[in-house]
């Protein structure tokens, strides 16, 4: 059985409440990517040194910030998961992770994309770059596990034990990999060093982090919804909202 | 403590497998000096009981209590009171009988010296056979390598899956009065198997979890 | 606490150093009793590192560029290689489940068999680098500090690897998905471990990079042993 501290920590109650956040936020990740896109590709100037090329930040480093930001987060329910052995919190950790990859690999792509007329190569082993593709394996490698264990419960421990285990190595992954950089003297220019950023240029930036930041809270959330039903469907709540005119 | 009060005892437990019920809302309760034989057919949650039993599984619901206070998977005061013979003999090839007991003994931290391990061994009548690798013994003498761990042991709970399995008829003799020896001490045991557990008729408890319990 | 996982009294010292020394020294008899599988391990490690050169080219300048990356790269194989049998071989026979129900203190008797295995791997590479490491035009001080590197970091691929091997086991998939959950944890090590003879070759001190692999080493020490124990027990439900 689970604690019932808090009503919302049980996914029945949890289920319609998803549901309701996850149209909010879906409305709202449309109407900031809609707002982020036009001030980033529209208003704000052309750079005068990396000339259009430098728009594909706008995506860039709203995705590099969420695929950290929804790391912490999974190991946040993982930790309660394995704490409190509470169904709920696995079930969000579960429902992170393709979001968190998802977000890795664009930034990644858009990184790329940003190095080759910036750099003249697609990959300049960077820092940055270098810790967000470990990053990337740190989730596959979660969702592999995930895949690879048939027991739904054994799954979000083996996960959440993972999980946590990758939050302590993370800090120490990046902090080698800054380390491994400056001694090899690898890429001279750093996405730090950027020219000096105009003001619509930061304005872009913060809507577009909102509207990355509200699309992934909807999607783990609609996600969740489904984790919910898959997990529950032996459960008479799940089935009569399967079937609402249904035998049970 | 009275005498009829249960020194094992399980509520409303339920047992899943993916996504699938086994098992739910089963109770039962053992005093000491009882024995309990699960039967079933395959795949109904006798093994999967009996993990729970031992501490080694959560049951998806439900409670266990030993000795009238709960107690969770890999509990201390379960740890010291279970002796555990799974359906994995838990030998290893490349040690001999007398090398896998004594590594058994001293894990579980029972006082067996060298003589009480031979004479164990004796009594399942492997003495002769107790220096080789283990990977030389058969089916049979490997399962009576686990009775002799069962004479050393002192543990009040004995799980036992499918004791009867590759015993001939000697092996079955020495089994009944290991169990004899445990029930009459005031011990327990638990028992899945498809065979008759060898055990006195006023001690011997039953549950058929194909017939009982299911969601 | 969880009503999963029970927590016990804190063991005292003398029954956390008899399960440690118990595992131990069961670990290191079987290892003993198969030592043809042990020395498979070394010569996959020798092969490793003699295929390089073929790869690439004999010239010293070369050779002398990559032998670090490739005397580290080639350890941290050997090791993913031999994590498998850390506990699958207790855990299919049902060993692991008695060592789980036993009253002794699980993240010792868990540290037990990891100091065995990198007694049994970790150690013969650590010894076997420096030799290795003259084919890769190393001189003598820079062979001492790959050594080093090797004694430091080599305890934490097995601490680490350890964690992957045991939620691992009952998964399918094997050692495949060993290797995706492992290897990036592994990074570090990699980074500081070679990085100290590059440092010694830029001139700089390589005490950083081995004050770093100590650091980290303890780190490992202090933690592992228990994300073990939970490990296996999860493997077990």
């Amino acid at each position: 059985m689970i604690f019932n501290w808090f009503r919302y920590s049980s996914p029945i109650s949890f289920y319609p409440l998803a549901g309701r956040l996850s149209r909010v936020f879906g409305v709202l990740a449309v109407a900031f990517t809609i707002a982020g896109l036009y001030i980033g590709l529209v208003v704000a100037p052309t750079d005068a040194t990396q000339g259009d090329a430098y728009r594909i930040i706008f995506l860039h480093v709203p995705t590099a910030w969420m695929a950290m930001l929804i790391y912490l987060a999974m190991a946040f329910w993982s930790a309660l998961a394995l704490g409190f052995n509470t169904r709920l919190s696995a079930m969000m950790a579960q429902a992170l992770a393709p979001t968190g990859a998802l977000m890795a690999a664009l930034a990644l792509w858009s990184g790329a994309f940003w190095g080759r007329p910036t750099w003249g190569t697609y990959w300049a082993w960077d820092a940055r770059m270098t810790s967000t593709l470990i990053l990337l394996f740190l989730y596959l490698g979660v969702i592999a596990l995930r895949n690879a264990i048939d027991d739904p419960r054994r799954a979000d421990r083996a996960c959440a034990l993972l999980s946590l285990v990758g939050a302590v190595n993370v800090p120490i992954i990046y902090f080698s990999v800054q380390w491994w950089n400056t001694l090899h003297q690898g890429s001279s220019i750093s996405f730090t060093s950027a020219p000096k950023m105009a003001m619509t240029m930061v304005e872009g930036l913060l809507v577009m982090t909102a509207g990355v930041w509200s699309y992934c809270i909807a999607v783990t959330l609609a996600r969740v919804r489904s984790i919910i039903v898959e997990r529950e469907r032996g459960s008479g709540w799940v089935a009569s909202l399967i079937a609402p005119q249904g035998a049970r | 403590m009275p005498p009829s009060s249960p020194l094992l005892e399980a509520r409303s437990l339920a047992a899943t497998r993916g996504y699938a019920t086994l098992f739910q809302g089963m109770s039962l309760a053992l005093a000491a000096g009882e024995a309990l034989a699960v039967s079933g057919p395959n795949g109904c949650g006798k093994t999967t009981l009996l993990r729970m039993l031992a501490g080694l599984a959560a049951p998806a619901e439900g409670e266990i209590l030993l000795d009238g206070a709960r107690v969770h998977p890999f509990d201390a005061r379960l740890r010291d009171a279970v002796a555990f013979n799974g359906h994995l003999p838990a030998l290893k090839d490349e040690l001999t009988a007398v090398e896998n007991l004594a590594a058994w003994t001293t894990l579980e931290n029972e006082r067996a010296d060298l003589q009480a391990i031979d004479r164990a061994l004796d009594r399942v009548a492997l003495g002769r056979r107790s220096r080789i690798p283990a990977r030389a013994l058969s089916q049979g003498q490997r399962r009576r390598i686990g009775l002799a761990r069962l004479a050393l042991s002192r543990r009040r709970l004995w799980i036992l899956d499918e004791p009867l399995t590759a015993l001939d008829s000697d092996g079955v003799d020495v089994l009944e009065a290991l169990l004899a020896t445990q029930l009459g001490g005031g011990g327990i045991v638990v028992a899945a198997s498809h065979q008759p557990l060898p055990v006195a008729e006023g001690q011997l408890r039953r549950l058929d979890l194909a017939l009982a319990h299911h969601g | 606490m969880s009503e999963t996982w029970a927590t016990t009294a804190a063991p005292d010292a003398a029954s956390v150093s008899a399960a440690f020394g118990w595992a131990l020294a069961r670990d290191l008899r079987i290892a003993l009793r198969s030592k043809a599988e042990l020395g498979v391990q070394l010569m996959f490690y020798v092969i490793v590192v003699s295929l390089f050169p073929l790869a690439t080219s004999p010239s010293r300048e070369v050779l002398a560029t990559l032998g670090p990356g490739v005397l580290w790269t080639a350890a941290l194989l050997a090791s993913l290689l031999s994590l498998p049998r850390l506990f699958s071989a207790d855990f299919s026979d049902g060993t692991l489940e008695q060592i789980a129900l036993s009253p002794r203190p699980l993240p010792a008797l868990v540290s037990g068999k990891m100091a065995a295995h990198w007694l049994t791997t970790g150690l013969p590479v650590a010894v076997l680098a420096p030799v290795l490491g003259g084919q890769y035009a190393m001189d003598g001080t820079e062979l001492g500090i790959l050594a080093a590197a090797l004694l430091l970091g080599t305890p934490i691929l097995s601490l680490l690897g350890a964690i992957g091997a045991a939620l691992t086991l009952g998964a399918r998939g094997g050692g495949s998905l060993l290797a995706l959950l492992v290897l990036p944890l592994y990074a570090p090590v990699l980074i500081f471990g070679a990085g100290a003879v590059d440092a010694r070759r830029a001139g700089l001190s390589a005490g950083p990079q081995l004050s770093l692999l100590a650091a980290g080493l303890l780190l490992a020490l202090a933690a592992a042993p228990f994300a073990v124990a939970t490990a296996v027990r999860i493997a077990l439900d």
